[in-house]
């Protein structure tokens, strides 16, 4: 029973916390430009405001179009649920493991990019278009973190490779920041944050996740809005369980382990969404053709990540 | 029996082809009968497939030369690849049911479809070299008559040319293999060749040639110039049988030789044969990102799945002569679920495009676009194929290249240092080439099948709705790729048995959790269960949806696309297959194919638009092929000559031969 | 696991961040970026000699310490900053093989060169091992440098990139003599000056820095 309630949480947690982690972004982006800024509860009310509007869909749209959302918005939130947060004793969590993952992540992209062709308007293809170039250097270089993740800890189920860090049996292991290095640059790809994209532009040449989403509105926009927001604070998540996984807790933790392994997760996304900010604050957007360069280079360190293993006699 | 009795049925059937003439009526029994023989080949395979482990005994003939017996077996391997061949085969003749009506050069089509069925399968049952061969040029003749269909197309002839010439040139190396395996004794029995002891020499030439062989036939890299053009040529139904299913007898061909006849490949054949296959899978996916041509799109995208299916029987040598039965057997597992795989959706695919192809008469993705609006059923069932090669979960692509992966991600810990730092690697090429199948298939199928139409055919698709046959077959195959995703545990259990005779080892890659998880090697080692992420995503589907209902309006209201204000009618403003392709074209066109983008611009005040213009080299044709055609022609010169040669001149050839062969017999007989 | 363990491994994870500065070398794009890389490698290096100097107890590496801290992460940069305005050099860095696959042969000569200290070192401890791999693996990064850059500053660079490997090498076993680093030290300084004169003498022949003109001149190329 206690288990079933863990696991509700876990589902509904992510999914309620993603739009305060966006609006944190935005709030500690806005104070270091010199702005007050909206409070950090405005995208939710983004969110409810788009509800309530009605959806305009193109006379030239599918039914994958308005399907697309839906399914976006629930890949997205199934990849969330099972990324341990603030305890790794889930039910689902043999479901998928970082492998899943990654490619859960891929159907989400895989139906947005399709939404982004579905009407037909030249912006839609450019996103399309880039989001997958993004995607196919993106995502190989997140399964070679899983691979080097794999070595290290002998699995690629994320409640396990915790489990292993917690142990104490890894130290400070070249690979462990090489392969953190890399999946901050995926995240900060996959997520379409500067520099790979700007997430509040509207400017097109610029844009990438807001050209494909550009023909939406009403709730299916507000669907493909949480989404984004959702897929932030899972890689938030995901950064902060397996490569600082102090305080989460264990299987068998009782009430006050599982509290405190709540405020933990809640401290380190907050924590983690800052560093975000200062770190869009602090630089600039890259030209589209500076993305194979950027995240070739985090697909090599992370084959990097496991070829240096063999140094550090892990494997 | 039944298998037999379907056999000769289909041999009937090709002698029904030829007498059919004109009448439709009798091209559409032809495939109808193919249907059924299929279907009972079908049922044979998956009830010798269920029966459990062991083979039938082997079967003697009187047929072929008269000195020599034909012997037929089916075993398990057999009966997968009968499954596997005759589901495609099924399928594609019932759907051959409504298309050989549009299809005007039906009439050298029908004879020879039974024919390359009888091939195929006769393939599988062959239990000796002399009948492996034997079917193989069947199979392989017979398409390539197909493909010579509609010969009025010069690039369908060229197609055939070059086909032929690969084909002749695979069989010779099978022909070879088999050839050193028998031995001077000529035991030609595969159950002789078990316990024939090979030298080294005769050893290593063994596997060469049977990957040159089975790997020309498959596709491989650079051994696949082929077969982008010869897939294509053929009729749509044949296209598919031809990339789903012939290039995985091939594959049968390989595992056959390799894992049974040889049985003691060395691990270093296991880094070749992954290597190869890493670089077919990332070769052959990019070739097919900047393709065009629908059904070459596909064919290129055979490239790269064969390549996947290949790494995994390279990492199974690998771990089987490193003495790990558990890992290659995980291995096998996961490369044979990608054939399965494979052959259903590619098939699938094919299919729709037959369908897209007969509809609209075009099969250029610059002429198409808002097919799924206009061909729903034909539409959703390529939408499924398109996400299950892509390797998405829950359906079946993913759980092979997972189950990859999974086995790659042990391969470190294998004793060479080669494959320790071949496999990180290959790992990457695999992870790559799957990222790029993605954006390869969003990128056809959103250009074919949405936005809007880019010709009037395309606009017109529904005046010509597809036949009930048609949308049948391809909805049973999408059925079958969220089956075989869902269930995975069903089909690995069946797997694991056709795979047990081939590493020695009883191996169930869900022993762990039991069913619906997957665990691989343990249950601490990462698992999978597409079963849960089904069940469990509809659930959080179905919230997301009453959550979206139930706080804010239903209400919906159709009306001109936005586009950001960019009010404008006309469909040649989207995106097209090229300019989708361009930023990867930047990115991995320059190097691999030396591809150069020339931009024309008008003066000043002219008139006439501005051109770009790209050039893109393929490498392998330009690095191996030509090389070769220079060097045969050049010989081929030389060789002429001795055409024109005196009486005197020819004596002394014939005379230098002899004394030739008698040095050599004389060095053998050296103690 | 002890306190010696996690003395090992600050030790290889700042190695490693040399490593990582003389990857990003190879990934800039603006000569100042190129500077600005190497004086963080330098300073990383500066960090790992004085790692050292405070796990050996061996004071004599915070001499070294310091010499790359002052000589190569801020005179040397400070000194090609004022070069490159001085003599109004192209900002860009001029390549002769794309960043893509320069950068995919840097890391297989980092797999190149692990493979090449493995067996060797078969019986040293992992702690020589991985500073030898870091170390060999710097060196062969500079090298690439050298050849797939055009440009002149970034093949100054390059150089002394290769530098920083030898004396991460040096930093890391233990027992090598003071003199060898400052000898090291001289040499680059040196070789600085010379080729602050070179610069000079190639702008007043040349007006530029592009070694393709030089070939030219030389009958290398036509």
């Amino acid at each position: 029973m206690i288990e079933l309630l863990i696991e509700v949480a876990q589902v509904f947690l992510v999914v309620a916390l993603a739009p305060l982690v966006t609006g944190w972004v935005r709030l500690v982006k806005a104070r270091l430009q010199g702005r007050i800024g909206a409070s950090p509860i405005q995208p939710y009310r983004d969110l409810y405001r788009l509800l309530q509007q009605e959806a305009v869909v193109a006379h030239s749209a599918s039914w994958l179009f308005r399907a697309a959302p839906y399914v976006t918005f629930s890949a997205v939130w199934l990849a969330a649920v099972l990324i341990p947060t603030f305890t790794t004793d889930l039910v689902l969590a043999p479901a998928a493991d970082l492998i899943a993952l990654v490619a859960l992540l891929g159907v989400a992209r895989f139906w947005t990019a399709l939404a982004g062709m579905d009407v037909g308007t030249a912006f839609g293809g450019l996103g399309a278009s880039r989001e997958m170039l993004i995607a196919s250097l993106a995502e190989p270089a997140m399964l070679m973190v899983t691979f080097s993740l794999s070595l290290v800890s002998g699995s690629t189920a994320p409640s396990q490779i915790i489990a292993f860090v917690l142990s104490g049996s890894v130290g400070i292991e070249v690979s462990m920041g090489l392969a953190l290095a890399a999946l901050v640059m995926v995240a900060v790809a996959e997520n379409g944050r500067i520099p790979i994209d700007n997430p509040s532009t509207h400017l097109e040449l610029t844009m990438v996740h807001e050209a494909m989403v550009l023909e939406y509105s009403g709730r299916h926009l507000a669907l493909m809005e949480a989404a984004g927001m959702v897929r932030l604070t899972l890689f938030l998540a995901l950064i902060g369980a397996l490569f600082a996984p102090w305080g989460i807790a264990q299987p068998g933790a009782g009430a006050t382990e599982m509290a405190l392994g709540l405020g933990v997760f809640l401290a380190k996304s907050f924590a983690l969404a800052s560093a975000l900010a200062v770190f869009e604050t602090g630089i600039a957007k890259m030209r589209v053709f500076r993305y194979a360069d950027f995240l070739g280079g985090a697909l090599l360190l992370g084959l990097l990540a496991t070829i240096f293993l063999y140094v550090s006699e892990a494997v | 029996m039944l298998i037999a009795a379907s056999l000769a049925a289909l041999v009937l059937l090709a002698v029904v082809g030829v007498v059919a003439g004109g009448r439709e009526i009798t091209h559409r029994l032809v495939h109808a009968g193919c249907a059924v023989a299929s279907i009972a080949l079908l049922i044979g395979g998956l009830t010798h497939l269920g029966a459990g482990p062991g083979g039938s005994p082997a079967i003697v003939l009187p047929l072929g030369l008269p000195w020599m017996a034909a012997h037929f077996r089916l075993d398990n391997l057999s009966a997968l690849f009968m499954v596997v061949v005759d589901l495609a085969a099924a399928a594609a003749s019932i759907y051959g049911i409504g298309y050989c009506r549009h299809l005007p050069q039906v009439r050298r089509v029908t004879p020879f479809f039974p024919l390359f069925l009888f091939g195929m399968n006769a393939v599988l049952l062959a239990d000796d070299a002399f009948m492996f061969l034997v079917s193989w040029e069947f199979m392989s003749l017979a398409s390539w008559l197909m493909v010579l269909s509609d010969h009025k197309s010069a690039e369908n002839r060229h197609a055939a040319v070059i086909y032929l010439v690969m084909a002749a040139f695979g069989t010779f190396c099978l022909l070879t293999s088999f050839g050193l395996m028998a031995g001077a004794g000529g035991a030609y029995t595969f159950a002789a060749m078990r316990q024939a002891e090979l030298a080294a020499v005769p050893a290593f030439l063994v596997v060469l040639m049977a990957v040159l062989g089975a790997g020309s036939k498959a596709g491989l890299v650079p051994l696949h110039v082929w077969l982008p053009l010869a897939h294509p040529a053929a009729p749509s139904h044949v296209s598919a049988l031809m990339s789903g299913v012939m290039t995985k007898v091939a594959l049968y061909g390989l595992i056959r030789i390799l894992f049974d006849l040889h049985g003691e490949v060395p691990w270093e054949w296991g880094a070749a044969l992954m290597v190869i296959g890493g670089v077919s899978a990332v070769l052959g996916v990019l070739y097919a990102l900047f393709q065009d041509d629908l059904k070459r799109l596909l064919a290129y995208s055979t490239v790269e799945n064969v390549g996947v299916a290949v790494i995994g029987l390279g990492l199974g040598i690998a771990f089987k002569d490193a003495g790990e039965p558990a890992l290659a057997a995980l291995a096998l597992v996961g490369g044979l679920y990608h054939i399965v795989n494979h052959s259903i959706f590619k098939t699938l695919l094919f299919l729709a495009a037959g369908a897209v192809i007969s509809a609209t008469g075009e099969r250029r993705l610059s002429g198409l676009g808002g097919l799924l609006n206009r061909m729903p059923w034909t539409g959703t069932a390529a939408l499924i194929g398109a996400a299950a090669i892509s390797a998405l979960p829950p359906l079946n692509g993913f759980v092979s290249e997972w189950l990859i992966l999974q086995a790659l991600f042990k391969g470190p810990g294998l004793p060479h240092w080669a494959m320790k730092f071949g496999v990180p690697v290959v790992g990457a090429m695999l992870a790559l080439a799957g990222a790029l199948a993605a954006t390869c298939f969003v990128r056809a199928y959103g250009i074919v099948f949405l936005g809007r139409p880019r010709s009037l055919a395309a606009a017109q698709a529904d005046l010509h709705p597809t036949p009930a046959s048609m949308r049948w077959t391809m909805a049973v195959l999408a059925l079958l790729c969220i089956l075989l995703g869902a269930l995975p545990v069903t089909v690995t259990d069946a797997l694991s048995a056709v795979v047990q005779p081939m590493t020695g080892m009883h191996f169930a890659v869900s022993a762990d959790l039991g069913w619906p998880w997957l665990s691989p090697v343990s249950s601490t080692r990462g698992s999978y269960s597409g079963t849960m992420l089904v069940m469990v995503g509809t659930a959080l589907f179905a919230i997301a949806v009453v959550l979206a209902h139930g706080l804010g309006t239903r209400r919906v209201r159709r009306a001109d696309a936005w586009d950001c204000g960019h009010r404008e009618d006309i469909p040649e403003t989207q995106y097209t297959g090229q300019s989708f392709s361009q930023p990867l074209r930047r990115v991995f066109g320059g190097s691999v194919f030396l591809a150069r983008e020339t931009v024309e611009m008008p003066e000043p005040g002219e008139r006439s638009p501005a051109r770009l213009s790209v050039r893109m080299i393929d490498p392998v044709w330009v690095g191996l092929y030509d090389p070769i055609v220079r060097a045969i022609n050049f010989i081929a010169d030389r060789v002429n000559r001795m055409q024109f040669l005196t009486v005197r001149g020819y004596l002394l050839m014939m005379f230098s031969t002899l004394v030739f062969m008698l040095l050599v017999v004389a060095w053998r007989q050296q103690p | 696991m002890g306190a010696g363990q996690i003395s090992y491994d600050v030790a290889h994870l700042i190695g490693a961040t040399v490593l990582m500065a003389g990857l990003q070398l190879l990934y800039q794009r603006r000569l100042f970026a190129v500077i600005n890389t190497f004086a963080f490698q330098a300073l990383a290096l500066a960090a790992a000699a004085g790692w050292q100097a405070h796990v050996q107890d061996a004071p004599h590496l915070y001499v070294t310490a310091g010499i790359a801290l002052v000589f190569k992460a801020m005179i040397v940069p400070f000194a090609l900053h004022w070069l490159i305005e001085k003599l109004g050099i192209h900002r860009s860095v001029e390549t002769a093989m794309s960043i893509g696959w320069t950068m995919m042969a840097g890391v297989a000569l980092v797999a190149l060169s692990i493979l090449l200290v493995l067996p060797v070192t078969a019986n040293a401890a992992a702690l020589t091992r991985e500073s030898l791999a870091l170390a060999m693996s710097v060196v062969l990064i500079g090298l690439l440098m050298m050849i797939t850059r055009r440009n002149a500053v970034t093949q100054v660079v390059g150089f002394m990139a290769l530098e920083n490997g030898l004396i991460l090498a040096a930093v890391s076993a233990k027992g090598m003599p003071l003199v060898v680093e400052i000898s090291v030290a001289f040499s680059v300084l040196v070789a600085m000056t010379l080729f602050g004169i070179f610069f000079f003498r190639i702008r007043e022949r040349f007006d530029t820095l592009d070694i393709n003109d030089v070939e030219t001149y030389r009958g290398d190329r036509q």
